[in-house]
């Protein structure tokens, strides 16, 4: 299952890692011009209309959103453990981290539902049954707009990587990475680190901006 | 050296012959053409639509069309030519078969991922066909709000998943692309040895992985309103439908950019090889194009002159619009420098070269015509803007995409096209563009606004005159299909050089063998050491032919 043999069109083993790496970097840059363009639309609105997006950030759950920021970057933590396990060639240790980093994707997902859950009896899911809440105005609803399409945007990329991590899991399991390959794993890494990374900036534009004061 | 050349008994195309060979192929030159089939049928689509306008615009009342008709007339050819023909064309098909060939690797970095590209290109596209089927979009292809989100009544959630679809295909095809070019260099294939072809490919791959994103979260953004009736561009609750202008604009203007660099990389190839003169300038054509490909991310408020920005932003956008002109001067300039002085033959591919430049430049300048804010605040939405970005798109673009088409023809089929057919086609294209879209200057200034279904009288004779030039257009863009299709058969053999052109791809068999070198080249010097006097050349790979 140790496959050494670089695919046709690399002559090494060590270009052929690079290559995928590059690729994953690549992509990330498209991943950021993705989420960039609702970062760049809430900031507009946000500056446009501060006093309503203050008023609905208000009403958003600011331990949940906490809570999983550690969670997610406790699950990078994970996630870098488990591709040393692999190039030590520790199989059963890298599938268990592994397994781990999945748990802890599924625990984001799971608070993130709860989250969705209050959100919903507290009336703030636009079109569904949002009522405006005293003081506040159409732009809020906008901030509630951002604030599950965002959201949703990112749990959809955490499921396709808890998704890739429960493969890699059970490649590492099968002892298909070792010291001199184990390029998918630190590819899958990079994917994740990346959807932790997102979390945090969501976390920040999102929970805690405005809640100073009153 | 001669080992790279050396025949192998079965080419790419020869080594197997099932269906399933070719549906699940990784061979870059395989889905080269795959993408080649796919795109060649939205060509037609588009092409009819635009027939069908022309020909309803024959008379002052119009003709052919109901106005609601007409609107997803020019809706569907906007739509199909940009995302289903334009912006795949050039990368997808050659930029495809010829980047591996070109840096003397054996395939692109991720053979699958450039397969899966052309599956999801072809789900959008089916995604396109079927809203196209089910009664199309009004929108035009700009998709503007509110009117896509609140008042259409097209399917519009089809066409914006469609086009959201289609861009995944940009994005991992582009991704390949760039990726490829960094690590798969062949050894002393450095980057200031790259093929102008591979420079203007990476450049273009580069635009279309950081604005392609920004498209498909905009449309997602829009679909979610229309579906929602509750949206972020939604002015009832403070949302800024000029938000969305920007945000589309954003990706649409670099688009430009994805349609005509790759035509500009085809016309370098073939200027050289015809004039056997090496590129003039050949540094100043690769930071030319780096340069447009960036400073094309900050011109798009040019689209909204009259959108209500404001008038200083306005001049900003003006002002970038001017200076993004520069480096496309710098490659007008440099090529007649390299046809300077040189030892030029006027086959088919250097004829369709040349009608790119006189047009290119055409719709290079009046461009530059339309980014003055004063002008422009006259001409917006007339029929200058669309005389102008055909130019550009049809005139630009499509013409290169046809000259790197003949020019790479014996390559990717083995086999010469009967060269008088080619000929006349290229200069039937040439006359048949100018007597569409000239008028269509005229028609613009005079005050002809475009998209409307009907007109005052006096405009007829212009359109009469571009209806004519379509007509001709038409005859022109179909008659390769066929002297191409004959060569397949007829064509004589063309062997491995026939332009003894210098590139790592001619020092291959035509056509190539599956992982197209049997070893791997070895690259001593520069492109493009052709020699006017006595016509002989260097390859990439040191070799000299005489």
């Amino acid at each position: 299952m140790r496959s050494l043999k670089p695919q046709m069109q690399f002559a090494t083993l060590a270009q052929q890692t690079e290559t995928a790496q590059l690729g994953m970097w690549v992509f990330i840059a498209t991943e950021v011009m993705f989420f960039g363009v609702l970062f760049f639309a809430y900031t507009v609105y946000r500056a446009s209309y501060p006093e309503q997006f203050r008023l609905a950030g208000h009403d958003t759950q600011l331990l949940l959103g906490s809570i999983n920021v550690a969670i997610l970057l406790t699950s990078s933590l994970t996630m870098v453990l488990a591709i040393n396990a692999a190039r030590e060639q520790r199989d059963r240790m890298a599938a268990g981290l592994l397994l781990a980093t999945a748990a802890l994707g599924l625990a984001f997902i799971g608070i993130k539902g709860y989250e969705y859950l209050l959100d919903y009896q507290a009336q703030s899911v636009p079109r569904l049954d949002y009522v405006f809440k005293p003081g506040q105005g159409g732009p809020t609803e906008l901030f509630w707009m951002f604030y599950f399409i965002a959201t949703g945007v990112h749990a959809i990329h955490l499921s396709i990587g808890i998704v890739l991590v429960l493969i890699m899991a059970w490649r590492a399991r099968r002892g298909a990475f070792s010291r001199a390959y184990h390029a998918p794993l630190e590819v899958v890494g990079l994917y994740w680190s990346f959807v932790d990374i997102v979390w945090v900036f969501l976390f920040a534009a999102i929970y805690p901006l405005g809640r100073g004061g009153t | 050296m001669t080992s790279i050349a050396a025949e192998l008994p079965s080419n790419y195309l020869t080594r197997e012959h099932t269906v399933r060979s070719w549906l699940l192929t990784t061979d870059h030159k395989r889905i080269a053409l795959l993408f080649f089939a796919s795109i060649t049928f939205f060509f037609f689509v588009g092409g009819f639509a635009a027939t069908l306008i022309r020909l309803h615009l024959v008379n002052p009342a119009g003709t052919l069309l109901q106005p609601d008709m007409y609107n997803r007339m020019f809706t569907m050819h906007g739509i199909v030519m940009v995302w289903f023909f334009l912006i795949p064309s050039i990368p997808a098909t050659l930029g495809n078969f010829l980047l591996p060939l070109m840096i003397g690797a054996h395939d692109l970095a991720f053979p699958r991922l450039n397969l899966a590209s052309w599956y999801v290109f072809n789900i959008s596209g089916a995604l396109a066909i079927y809203f196209l089927l089910a009664g199309g979009v009004d929108t035009g292809w700009t998709f503007y709000t509110p009117f896509s989100t609140m008042y259409s009544n097209g399917h519009v959630m089809a066409a914006a998943a469609a086009v959201f679809v289609n861009g995944f295909s940009t994005i991992m095809t582009a991704l390949n692309f760039v990726v490829t070019t960094h690590r798969l260099r062949a050894p002393g294939m450095t980057f200031m040895r790259l093929p102008l072809f591979v420079w203007a490919i990476y450049a273009t791959s580069l635009v279309m992985l950081l604005a392609t994103p920004v498209l498909a979260m905009t449309l997602a953004l829009m679909a979610i309103e229309r579906g929602l009736h509750v949206g972020i561009f939604d002015p009832a609750l403070g949302g800024d439908p000029l938000l969305f202008q920007h945000l589309f604009w954003f990706y649409s203007h670099p688009a430009v950019y994805i349609m005509i660099l790759p035509a500009f990389g085809v016309i370098s190839e073939v200027i050289t090889c015809f004039a056997r003169k090496r590129i003039f300038g050949y540094e100043g054509m690769v930071w030319a194009m780096m340069a447009i490909a960036i400073i094309g991310f900050l011109v798009w408020g040019h689209h909204m002159f009259v959108a209500g920005i404001s008038i200083y932003a306005a001049i900003l956008y003006s002002v970038m619009t001017f200076i993004v002109a520069v480096p496309s001067a710098i490659k007008v300039f440099n090529w007649i420098a390299t046809l300077h002085g040189g030892s030029i033959r006027f086959d088919a591919p250097m004829l369709y070269a040349l009608g790119f430049i006189g047009l290119f430049t055409t719709g290079g300048l009046t461009g530059l015509i339309i980014a003055t804010v004063a002008i422009d605040v006259h001409v917006t939405d007339t029929y200058f803007i669309v005389a102008h970005f055909h130019y550009i798109m049809v005139g630009g673009a499509v013409t290169a995409y046809f000259a790197g088409l003949h020019y790479w023809w014996p390559k990717i089929t083995g086999r010469l096209y009967p060269e008088i057919w080619a000929r006349g086609a290229a200069l039937l294209i040439f006359v048949g563009f100018n007597l569409t879209f000239f008028p269509q200057f005229i028609l613009g200034y005079l005050g002809m606004p475009r998209r409307y279904y009907a007109y005052p009288p006096e405009f007829q004779v212009w359109h009469v005159l571009s209806s004519a030039g379509a007509s001709i257009l038409a005859v022109a863009y179909v008659l390769p299909l066929f002297y191409l299709a004959w060569s397949l058969v007829y064509g004589a053999k063309a062997g491995p050089n026939p332009w003894r052109a210098t590139g790592l791809e001619w020092r291959s068999a035509s056509p190539p063998p599956a992982h197209n070198f049997s070893g791997t080249p070895f690259v001593t010097t520069g492109p493009y050491r052709y020699n006017t006097t006595d016509d002989g050349y260097v390859s990439q790979d040191g070799s000299a032919g005489a």
